[in-house]
């Protein structure tokens, strides 16, 4: 059962072949016997994803079931649960039970689906390679000694590895799409405001959004459609309808325009990603769609903009944690200041510091207009671009990560390890959708390749990316880690 | 040398909502410790504002009121600092786009003149929590049940020139907020607190001295004795050769002294920059045009009617506008008895004796503006004479009139008191008074006309005695002269 | 613009995050290389653009003015480090 897309699994629920407890119980065992090696999980919780399985089969006896209905999935430690810990990869939050489900967990709940537990992730979501978490880095399962990317690492090795089908993560500068790409599975990034971030622990408030991890693009439209929409206790979250994501995905694309950007295939870009990333370009040229070139021009200024903007956020939203109402707290404080600097350097990682750091610097007196305005303007530069592509093509494509998965501890430097999201940054600062999508491999490791469309094209950008898989079937290649125990 | 002192003042109004400005907490004063500070309240990780409508109502309110500037969009911003009280690490305010531009509010002065106090801006943000230093093992205890509170910060631009004048914008806009109904304006309960900007300069200089800024002065009298100590610190500070230091300051109305601050704490960076969790606010035309239509009348209008349409004095109507329930509770008074001059008479005189001597304010006034109206219109119709009318008044207070009206008529009725208008009655009892005093009698008679006038007092005394009171003076007096004339 | 030793101190002061000598130099060095990266940004003329704070253009919605929230102290409390008759300790505050 461990391999199939929730789709399948749904009809198998449906069917009768097998029951949700019984599909939960095969992945816990999964779960217990695998994540040793790979670190994916920080809490499983099993108590509960049976006790939601059997509520969900009881649910399907009566009559009740929705087309989630059972279906068990993970989420990225980043959302806050229940009365189960939540600790966003940080010390700081290590002692921390939630007492309150966010809006997507909520969402997911009343949907029927049953969480198996919390997933490893860099500390506060900081982080392209999983090796920030206080938890210790994920391994990649397709290549023990790679990383599985960052930061929703755990969740996207977890769904690699036949652990559960999907997963919920976080994107804020990539953060969905480039561990996806890293570990040869499906992520989406939807238009920010289109998901709620009600009780998703902020990293940068104005970038972070929330999207699913699966093994196909129509299993994250069956998932975008369940958790997206309205939610009153966020403002920046849009009042807007939900389409039905699984309408368009059959829908042909001839005719289809497809803009690659030239600044997303220059220096710096690997060749076998190139290459692979070309070839399913071609793929998409046989099913009917045409191919230009196009430009961003300020596609290089995404990254010094976003590590302005990023930090200068992040700074101010890790205040919170100061060790008087919850979270780390520091041994016999001798004063007030003490508590707050012993408290905050014991609680946060080296990473964490870094951007607090520069975040506080940036926004002090004096380098405010220089960096943090300076940044806005160049932001509005960046989303122009994407708006004035749109006006042209219908969506744009190139790799999700110049390289494949990189090997664990291999970029020491942050900012090496920042260039790396040098595709999917950009993507943030205009707040359009995009979604990465498997297209063959750079050795064992997997390549992905992006698609992005105009705000609120999320419907396209699933259509687009199953009428790939339908002609392909990287995303139907499984890591041999994920077969060893069956 | 002459100084001249420069005051602007800063008042934080926590405006009257029920429920928190970015969470649906209660804002109700007085409750168990944290059990009003909800997740928002408290920056648990996560948790998102969304910004309560009735709070944008009352600063647009606030700044109709002040005839500002409304503009189209505003923006919140987050200022960072680290405190106990402050739960976020960053208070949610408005630096760069406040909610409320330029305006203007009238001051009363005490000489009855008005002046102009300009109004830089007014923006909204949310209270911090409490500290309670009492005794925990040597630890402070913070209770987070205000923190997310609605505030309005009113900033005046540097306009005040003397710590009177510094009271009576304080005491204007106490009157506009609880005009609008924005705010209970109560300064024991910290509802309206407020910082004083205070510098000197010699008289004549245009450049501005060295401010010191006086934090948390909570009610009108030690917002002038604050203003008073500082002034003379500052001058005398001056004239022996020192400088003035940029410094906040803390006023301690025990000692009656200002004491600086420490000023460890190094020149504070906070590090504004715009909110990413909220949005920028638009106010449309007709939004603003709504709340303008509706807007109560303000005091100063008030006070202008009061002048214009009631013939009251300036001293007058500034008294009984300069507040919402002073003005209302006169107001009904004049409607119910007709007669203005006569309402105002009462309320400033009998009504705000008997409330200042036990200390009550006029909502709590045992006799309310209708009973008092019905005591005046028994007054004017000549039921009752001036002297029994006090009685009755006294009477209504103490709640004599019965449990069921305690009405001006039903203790006319009790206590004799109408007044007695028949001649003959009249007559009777000035024939016996006449024949009771004949020592008197002789004296009048015998008296320079152009002094029996003064004499005549006697007998009115004497028949209104007899009367216990109730008889028409006017009457009395006129039937007495005729008497006692035609005995000469 | 150049980044001194002093300046991470001031920040790390500011953020309250405790750092000693050494790792203030570490920051130091990568901090100065972090912002050089960011410096490219002076480099673009952004003469009449406004800044963006937002990635779509919506305006605040506003909530109705009710009372929404229950008294949940004993939940909130759970995880607080520590706690005496419902308030939340910290070392003296001195005013």
């Amino acid at each position: 059962m461990h391999d199939k897309t929730l789709t399948e699994l749904a009809a198998g629920l449906r069917a009768g072949e097998f029951s949700s407890r019984e599909l939960t119980q095969d992945l816990l065992g999964r779960i217990d016997r695998l994540d040793g090696r790979l670190n994916s999980f920080i809490t499983v919780t099993a108590e509960q994803a049976l006790a939601a399985a059997e509520r969900a089969d009881a649910a399907r006896a009566t009559g009740e079931a929705g087309p989630l209905n059972g279906l068990p999935l993970a989420l990225k430690d980043i959302f806050c649960t229940r009365g189960i810990k939540t600790s966003c990869g940080s010390r700081m939050l290590d002692n921390f039970a939630a007492p309150y489900d966010a809006g997507v967990v909520e969402r997911l709940a009343a949907a029927g689906t049953v969480s198996l537990g919390k997933t490893n992730m860099d500390e506060f979501a900081m982080g392209s390679s999983n090796e920030n978490s206080f938890y210790g880095p994920v391994k990649n399962p397709w290549d023990l000694d790679a990383v599985p990317g960052g930061s929703s690492g755990g969740s996207a090795a977890a769904v690699a590895a036949g652990l559960v089908p999907a997963a919920m993560g976080t994107d804020t500068g990539g953060s969905i799409r480039q561990p996806a790409a890293f570990c040869g599975i499906t992520g989406l990034k939807p238009t920010y405001g289109r998901v709620s971030r009600y009780g998703m622990i902020a990293y940068a408030s104005s970038l972070d959004q929330a999207g699913p991890l699966a093994r196909s693009a129509a299993d994250c439209a069956h998932l975008l459609g369940a958790v997206a929409g309205h939610d009153v206790r966020d403002s920046t979250c849009v009042a807007r309808g939900v389409p039905d994501y699984t309408t368009d995905l059959d829908a042909p694309l001839s005719g289809l325009k497809i803009g690659l950007p030239r600044e997303y295939f220059g220096d710096g870009l690997s060749p076998e990603v190139e290459s692979a990333v070309r070839e399913a370009i071609k793929v998409f040229e046989t099913l009917g769609a045409t191919v230009r070139d196009v430009s961003l021009p300020h596609t290089h200024y995404a990254i010094p903009a976003y590590y302005v903007i990023a930090p200068a956020e992040a700074s101010s939203n890790l205040s919170r944690y100061d060790g008087v109402r919850f979270g780390h707290r520091c041994e016999d404080p001798a004063d007030l200041i003490d508590l707050y600097k012993r408290s905050r350097a014991e609680g946060f990682g080296e990473e964490v510091k870094r951007r607090i750091l520069i975040g506080t610097h940036t926004l002090s007196e004096g380098f405010f207009d220089a960096y943090y305005k300076k940044a806005q303007q160049v932001r509005r530069l960046i989303r122009q671009d994407f708006l004035d592509a749109f006006d042209e093509v219908d969506v744009l494509m190139g790799p999700a990560s110049p390289t494949p998965a990189f090997d664990l501890g291999a970029n020491k430097d942050p900012v090496s390890m920042y260039l790396q999201d040098i595709y999917t940054i950009a993507v943030n600062l205009a707040g359009i959708p995009g979604i990465s999508v498997p297209a063959g491999f750079a050795g064992n490791r997997p390549v992905g390749l992006q698609v992005l469309g105009t705000h609120f094209a999320e419907a396209q950008l699933l259509n687009v990316a199953h009428q790939f898989q339908q002609a392909t079937d990287w995303h139907l290649r499984r890591p041999a880690f994920a077969e060893e125990s069956a | 040398m002459q100084w001249e002192t420069v005051i602007g003042l800063e008042v934080h109004v926590q405006l009257a909502t029920r429920s928190k400005i970015f969470s649906g907490a209660s804002t109700a004063f007085g409750a168990e410790p944290n059990s009003q500070a909800c997740a928002v309240d408290l920056g648990l990780p996560g948790v998102l504002p969304v910004l309560n409508e009735q709070a944008v109502a009352m600063a647009v309110q606030f700044g109709l009121g002040i005839h500002a500037d409304i503009p189209e969009v505003s923006v919140f911003d987050r200022k960072n600092y680290f405190y106990p009280d402050l739960p976020k690490g960053y208070q949610t305010s408005q630096m760069y786009d406040p909610i409320v531009g330029p305006g203007e509010v009238e001051i009363n002065l005490e000489d009855g003149s008005t002046r102009t106090v300009r109004i830089h801006h007014a923006h909204l943000e949310e209270d911090a929590g409490k500290s309670l230093h009492e005794d925990f093992h040597g630890m402070t205890g913070i209770d987070l049940n205000r923190a997310g509170t609605p505030l309005l910060e009113i900033v005046s631009e540097p306009d005040m020139r003397s710590a009177k004048e510094a009271a009576a914008y304080l005491k204007a806009i106490h009157s506009i907020v609880t005009y609008l109904g924005i705010s209970d304006g109560n300064m024991a309960e910290g509802s309206m607190r407020c910082d004083v900007n205070v510098s000197v300069r010699p008289k004549g200089q245009e450049a501005f001295g060295t401010r010191a800024e006086i934090k948390n002065v909570n009610s009108f009298r030690f917002v002038e004795r604050a203003i008073e100590f500082e002034v003379e610190r500052q001058v005398e500070l001056i004239e022996d050769g020192g400088d003035v230091v940029q410094e906040t300051r803390l006023y301690d109305p025990d000692a009656d002294e200002t004491r600086s601050m420490r000023t460890k704490e190094e020149a504070n960076d906070y590090r504004y920059f715009p909110c990413p969790d909220l949005l920028p606010v638009v106010l449309d035309q007709a939004y603003v045009d709504h709340l303008r239509d509706n807007l109560p009348e303000l005091p100063a209008d008030k006070r202008a009617r009061f002048e214009n349409e009631f013939g009251l004095s300036a001293y007058d109507a500034g008294v009984l506008s300069a507040s919402r329930a002073m003005a209302e509770y006169f107001e009904r008074v004049k409607d119910v008895c007709g007669d203005a001059k006569q309402a105002a008479n009462w309320v400033q005189g009998e009504l705000s004796g008997a409330l200042n001597r036990e200390g009550l304010a006029i909502a709590d006034s045992p006799v309310s503006a209708d009973q008092l109206g019905e005591l005046i219109v028994r007054v004017l119709d000549g039921t009752i004479n001036g002297k029994a009318a006090k009685q009755v008044f006294q009477a209504l207070w103490h709640g004599e009139g019965g449990s069921e009206g305690n009405s001006a008529d039903a203790i006319i009725e009790a206590k004799g008191l109408k007044q007695v208008t028949d001649t003959g009655a009249i007559e009777a009892m000035i024939d016996q008074v006449i024949e009771e005093s004949p020592g008197q009698v002789a004296q009048y008679r015998d008296a320079e006309p152009d002094k029996r006038g003064k004499m005549i007092g006697y007998f009115v005394g004497q028949v209104m005695k007899a009367s216990r009171g109730t008889a028409n003076p006017q009457q009395v007096n006129t039937m007495l002269k005729e008497k006692l004339d035609a005995l000469c | 613009m150049a980044i001194e030793h002093a300046d991470v101190l001031r920040a790390a002061h500011l953020a309250r995050l405790g750092l000693d000598e050494g790792e203030a130099a570490h920051y130091l060095d990568d901090l100065g290389r972090i912002l050089e990266m960011v410096d490219q940004l002076q480099a673009l003329d952004t003469e009449g653009v406004a800044p963006m704070a937002h990635p779509l253009d919506a305006t605040q919605r506003l909530r109705a003015d009710e009372v929404t929230e229950t008294d949940q102290r004993d939940d909130f409390q759970r995880c607080a480090p520590a706690v005496e008759n419902g308030l939340y300790l910290v070392p003296r505050v001195v005013e």
